[in-house]
């Protein structure tokens, strides 16, 4: 199985990755302006107490020494109090991280129902009204920012129709996705819209190949042609796009969550960054560069298996 | 190029392929009438872009938007033009197959060899998973693949030129088809191979009693392997007849300069042959005969009149007001 192979080497090609955003997460906190020991003690400390703080937290040993004590923290799941909440930061994460993860996995979700048949609809409508429609919607989306396509979701469908909730989350499973269901659009919104451009032009080229043309004079059924020849030869390129997005859409998640109101990752980063929450920040900032190389982990193993010619 | 058959095969009369473009109304097809006979051979010649390749896809009618086909494409008395899309779903692939020029592009690059041969039966065919595993194996053996059992699961970039070859041909015999349409086959593979595909075929018609229509602009492919010729020029057949009365003696001058263009081993060395000025567009065709410009026995009647393709003798056509004079120089030459 060449897959197999594929996978094992793209997972090995990872570790220099980790390697990489430990070292940049260690230099970027200790680049960030003011320290951690006066935005413990605030404005008024005294010597004595933010060298005591600091000998507690490590910050008073050679850079290195600092590095070699965070890399094996990490490992071991240890990334330190919060500074502002006195909670473990790896609690906080495991509580706020999967609301992240449900919005994203949904918009991302979402963002994929609606491409994937308007592309098709659009490509196979080339240059006629439904395609300039699709077109046309998709490009105003694209424009709009996406605070601002969350604060119209919102007037309409929560403010004066009243079908969604204004913010917020939910009690259960069920109430949760209810209260995702407009920032999870507002997400999908722009998210599709990149999509689709890049299917539709996808499945134009596709549409056009030589192994389509054989594959009707194999009188196969056109459900078979679009899905197993068109489909998954146009998806291959997109795949590739779509990955890449779910980063994109993890700093998205940062803004819709403010504007609705959702005690996500991206809420709990805003309100770390502003407080200067060290340990927040950093553990944060560890745990979602992880998950976006997770991610194209993820989609590079799905390009393979789409495409054996890449498996090679 | 019309033979009485006794039912069965291929009758196309008055085949027509129009495409609107923006620059005006081109007719790739202008009229083709041919007959090909089960268990017969029949080779579609002409250069690039004389609307070979598009007759041969209007006859199953693939072709794609805007062009628009016409005429009458009778097989094996049904005519294949006024069929539903789901009959003629039928008929493609089970009955009439087609093989491509470049095997690189015609065949999937992301799905299994199996799976390309395997979905011609399944779509066929009542044959169960089992007897389809069986059936790919069996038609890999016919083709002459080494390996079979192992290569079934392997992709199209991991076999060489003349195997995608192979695959195709496989995939289009997999439903038994009793006509081959064969779009040149043999032009992206190299002469060694093209040979080995070629007899091939032929083993093909001589064991499954497959006709094939077979398209080409070479002329050493339809001598080694066609009974029969039809010559195409600018969207219309100028002249057939048996792959021997033509060669013997050409009555069209398009014909004559293309066997004129044919080097022969064994005959006296002396200048290729090669026919002046290039085929014309297909949206301004020249008034007349669509030749004429480039021909060296036009006269005035050939720039103002269309030579109608008529028999002059038994299985021969030719569409030329001049071809007496051109076959007996030929003969003098």
């Amino acid at each position: 199985m060449p897959l197999l192979g594929f996978i094992f080497r793209r997972v090995l090609q990872t570790i220099p990755t980790i390697a990489f955003i430990l070292v940049v997460t260690f230099i970027l906190v200790r680049l960030l302006p003011g320290d951690p020991a006066s935005a413990m003690l605030g404005d008024r400390a005294i010597d004595a107490d933010v060298q005591r703080i600091n000998a507690k937290l490590g910050l008073d040993q050679p850079i290195p020494m600092q590095f070699l004590y965070f890399t094996k923290a990490v490992f071991t799941g240890d990334l330190g109090n919060s500074i502002g909440l006195k909670l473990p930061v790896i609690e906080l994460i495991a509580h706020r991280l999967p609301v992240t993860l449900m919005l994203t996995g949904m918009a991302a979700l979402i963002a994929l129902l609606m491409a994937v048949p308007l592309s098709f609809v659009a490509a196979l409508n080339r240059g006629g009204a439904p395609d300039t429609i699709i077109r046309g919607t998709f490009q105003i989306g694209l424009s709009m920012p996406v605070f601002y396509v969350g604060l119209v979701l919102l007037t309409v469908f929560a403010a004066k129709l009243r079908w969604f909730p204004v913010g917020g989350y939910g009690e259960n499973f069920l109430d949760d996705l209810y209260h995702l269901f407009l920032p999870a659009m507002t997400l999908a919104l722009s998210l599709s819209a990149v999509l689709m451009r890049n299917l539709r032009a996808a499945i134009i080229g596709v549409v056009g190949a030589d192994y389509v043309d054989f594959a009707r004079a194999k009188g196969l059924r056109a459900r078979v042609i679009m899905t197993r020849h068109v489909l998954r030869n146009a998806l291959i390129s997109t795949v590739t796009l779509f990955g890449l997005s779910i980063g994109t859409l993890l700093g998205g998640a940062v803004i819709t969550e403010t504007v609705f109101a959702i005690p996500g990752a991206g809420r709990l980063m805003i309100e770390a960054i502003y407080g200067r929450d060290y340990p927040v920040i950093q553990g944060l900032t560890i745990a979602l560069a992880l998950l976006v190389s997770f991610t194209f982990l993820l989609t590079d193993i799905v390009q393979a298996w789409l495409d054996p010619r890449v498996a090679r | 190029m019309t033979v009485p058959m006794p039912g069965g095969g291929l009758k196309v009369r008055g085949l027509t392929t129009t495409f609107v473009t923006p620059r005006g109304r081109a007719t790739v097809v202008d009229g083709i009438s041919l007959d090909v006979a089960p268990g017969e051979i029949v080779g579609l010649v002409g250069e690039s872009g004389s609307g070979k390749s598009i007759t041969l896809r209007s006859i199953v009618r693939l072709v794609r938007e805007p062009g628009k086909v016409s005429g009458q494409v009778e097989w094996q008395g049904r005519d294949l033009m006024a069929m539903s899309e789901a009959d003629l779903r039928k008929v493609r692939g089970a009955e009439i197959a087609m093989i491509f020029q470049e095997p690189m592009t015609a065949l999937n690059p992301v799905l299994p060899v199996r799976l390309q041969i395997e979905e011609n039966l399944s779509a066929h065919t009542t044959l169960d998973r089992r007897a389809r595993r069986q059936r790919a194996l069996e038609l890999m053996n016919i083709v002459g693949i080494p390996a079979a059992e192992r290569r079934l699961d392997e992709y199209p970039h991991q076999f060489s030129g003349g195997m995608r070859q192979r695959v195709m041909i496989a995939i289009a015999l997999a439903s038994s088809p009793k006509l081959l349409l064969a779009d040149e086959p043999t032009t992206a593979l190299d002469v060694t191979i093209q040979d080995q595909i070629l007899k091939l075929i032929l083993d093909l018609r001589d064991r499954f009693g497959m006709s094939v229509l077979f398209v080409t602009h070479d002329l050493g492919v339809v001598a080694a392997t066609c009974d029969r010729m039809a010559v195409m020029y600018a969207g219309r057949i100028v002249e057939t007849g048996t792959v021997a009365q033509v060669f013997a003696e050409p009555h069209h001058p398009y014909t004559r300069g293309l066997l004129g263009s044919v080097p022969r081993i064994g005959a006296e060395r002396s200048m290729l042959l090669s026919i002046e000025g290039a085929p014309p567009g297909l949206i301004d065709l020249p008034e007349g005969c669509a030749f004429h410009p480039r021909c060296a026995f036009a006269t005035d009647r050939c720039r103002a009149e269309r030579p109608p393709l008529e028999r002059f003798a038994a299985g021969r056509e030719v569409a030329c007001f001049h071809h007496r004079t051109v076959a007996a120089m030929a003969e003098a030459a």
